[in-house]
């Protein structure tokens, strides 16, 4: 894992139409660079592609967190209903699973739905209220609203601010900031 | 589709499908972030505002009393009785929650089968579901006498051992709704942190700077990050779709449950799950009218949104049209003298009267009129008949409810049903709760969501490099 250079977070080049970012991202893949990220105010899919991302785990945990509260509710029903507190209801059997499915299935979709959401905002590392690139003057005025970022970071094995700021200069962009922690 | 009663040189109006445009055109990622984010961000609450949240606000305090009241003196103050011992309680618990299903309906299937037009309505739909939610699971809460022993649905560990019993719909019901609730809740905050980091960023109080940097959890708009959250909300759709199928057809096993002539029936699922779209559609349409004229939204929640609504309103009124249809036939088709009498009572007997307002408000009237394109995108006749479909959605549960409680088997154990003032107050205060829960929602988040509405626009097309280099000095 290579350390972050002390004070500098990366640079960071400010498009205004989706279509250059994506270009400029593709181009900076191809070039090597690796430790980069795009940040936008709707997801653009192309831009995650271009940088590489293409899969990622919240299906998986979504699956988890669906299958624990699939087994959590069917057992806990199980044993309320034969051991804990076995009832006669109009003779039918004290494990009547038929009756189970359907709180199992409600948590099902309650822990999967839970999963998904609290799963994918940890894996984002979310909630960070403080994070450097705020600190760009230009960003709060545009990555939430109409412009399009393209970031090297620093943690970059080729990364060096010069030759950053100048690599991203080449796509034109509508300027090119450097990003302090 | 007659499109020849269409001005085609109407802007809002596509000339290459004679279709309204969902978008109206000349929107820019700008210009959709001001218009949205400025209803939230303006110091200035319009007077109008005030006005509604005084009348919501005061009938919701209506409401405040009536279940003090309710508190006090317990459920005798109701009209429940025997024979009819579900009165309002239910029927309002009922078709809250069916309106609040429109919501989710318009959040997640309409997702997953990608129509974009669903964009601009969506996030206040499911504000309406959540509010819609709330209303509801209160009723059973206060109806069940003693609502400090309220906890006891669950299964929780108490010192006297006693545990829930898990063969009957009411505790079905329990987890439905409590699952419906929380994953709502989810979706719905869960829709809303990428425009609080907007909302964080356009802000120029400092107040107002923090609690929307809270609430949008440090959202920076990170492709990863975007991607992991699109996922999400795909499975969210995908996990709320069943949901929702689930949730009106577990208390619609409330009533198939009991062996009652009238409520025993398998058709008793599809049926509430049409209709509560059916009534949850109309709500949409009576909440969006009046906002999209009273904060100049019409570029945004365009006829297209207005006339789809319309559509799925038809159809889904076809499907309620249909259980009608199949109850009165199985009643004849039963044999069975308690099912015959049991709708011959509900059509002709002391309640027909209700019978017969369902059938004009739910089917003779709309399922007419909806078919004529010139009156779908028509908005005054839109609003009225999306008011005339609450009514009629609220007698059907009146309907099922009442008149088929007052006389069943027994001659001798007949009643009768007329609501107490208590039964009105109960009611109408929850509709003032609604109200005033949804104008806070309109004036202090974002009501339109403003990422999913930039998705749309043609800018966000991604174009080779010849075009964009070519039209490189019109975009700036």
């Amino acid at each position: 894992m290579p350390v972050a250079i002390e004070g500098i977070y990366g640079v960071v080049a400010e498009f205004d139409t989706p279509s250059d970012l994506v270009r400029a991202a593709q181009a900076a893949y191809h070039d090597g660079w690796r430790r980069m990220d795009c940040y936008t105010p709707y997801p653009v899919e192309e831009a995650a592609e271009a940088i590489g991302f293409h899969t990622n785990k919240v299906p998986l945990i979504t699956l988890i967190g669906g299958l624990m509260g699939l087994c959590a509710m069917f057992s806990l029903e199980t044993w309320i209903s034969t051991l804990a507190y076995p009832v006669n209801i109009g003779g039918r059997p004290l494990y009547s699973w038929p009756a189970f499915i359907i709180p199992a299935y409600e948590w099902t979709i309650l822990f999967a739905g839970l999963s998904a959401c609290f799963g994918m905002l940890a894996m984002n590392g979310l909630p960070s209220l403080y994070h450097p690139l705020f600190n760009a003057p230009n960003f709060r005025n545009g990555a939430t609203d109409d412009k399009f970022f393209l970031c090297l970071e620093a943690t970059d094995p080729k990364f060096e601010v010069a030759e950053a700021v100048a690599y991203l200069e080449s796509f034109a962009p509508a300027s090119v900031v450097e990003v302090e922690y | 589709m007659a499109t020849k009663d269409i001005n085609t040189q109407d802007p809002m109006i596509d000339p290459q499908t004679g279709e309204f445009r969902v978008l109206a055109p000349g929107q820019t990622f700008k210009s959709v972030t001001a218009k949205i984010s400025d209803i939230v961000l303006t110091p200035h609450t319009p007077l109008g505002w005030f006005g509604v949240f005084a009348v919501g606000g005061s009938v919701a305090i209506v409401l405040l009393v009536a279940v003090t009241w309710l508190f006090l003196k317990g459920v005798g103050i109701w009209a429940i009785t025997q024979p009819v011992a579900w009165g309002f309680a239910i029927i309002n618990f009922v078709w809250w929650i069916g309106i609040g299903h429109a919501g989710t309906l318009i959040s997640a299937i309409l997702l997953l089968f990608k129509q974009g037009w669903r964009n601009s309505i969506n996030r206040f739909a499911e504000a309406m579901t959540i509010f819609a939610v709330v209303c509801a699971g209160m009723f059973p809460l206060i109806h069940v006498g003693r609502p400090w022993l309220g906890y006891w649905l669950f299964p929780l560990p108490f010192t006297m051992n006693v545990w829930p019993q898990f063969r009957s719909p009411l505790l079905w019901d329990v987890f439905a709704v409590s699952t419906y609730a929380t994953i709502s809740v989810v979706f719905w905050y869960m829709g809303m942190i990428p425009d609080f980091g907007t909302l964080r960023d356009r802000s120029k109080s400092k107040f107002a700077q923090y609690v929307y940097g809270w609430a949008s959890l440090g959202w920076r708009g990170s492709v990863r990050h975007w991607m992991r959250y699109e996922t999400a909300s795909l499975l969210l759709a995908g996990l709320a779709t069943p949901l929702v199928l689930s949730v009106h057809t577990v208390i619609s096993f409330d009533f198939a449950v009991a062996v009652l002539p009238g409520w025993h029936t398998t058709i008793f699922p599809p049926y509430f799950v049409a209709g509560a779209i059916y009534s949850g559609f109309a709500m949409v349409l009576t909440l969006a009218i009046p906002l999209r004229k009273f904060y100049h939204l019409e570029a945004l929640v365009t006829e297209r949104h207005i006339d789809n609504m319309g559509k799925v309103m038809l159809a889904t009124g076809f499907i309620v049209a249909y259980g009608y249809g199949m109850e009165v036939f199985m009643a004849w088709y039963s044999a069975s003298h308690f099912e015959f009498f049991m709708m011959w009572n509900r059509m002709f007997g002391p309640m027909g009267w209700s019978y017969g307002v369902l059938i004009f408000c739910n089917i003779a009237f709309p399922l007419t009129t909806l078919w004529v394109r010139k009156w779908r995108t028509n908005i005054t006749f839109m609003f009225i008949i999306s008011l005339i479909v609450n009514t009629g959605m609220w007698f059907e549960r009146f309907v099922i409810v009442v008149t088929s409680l007052y006389r069943d088997f027994l001659p001798s154990s007949w009643g009768t049903y007329r609501a107490t003032k208590w039964d009105y107050a109960t009611f109408l205060g929850t509709l003032g709760l609604f109200t005033a829960l949804f104008l806070l929602f309109v004036r202090f988040l974002p009501m339109i969501p403003m990422n999913e509405i930039k998705m749309m626009l043609p800018a966000a097309k991604i174009k080779p490099k010849s075009e964009t280099s070519a039209e490189h000095g019109v975009t700036d």
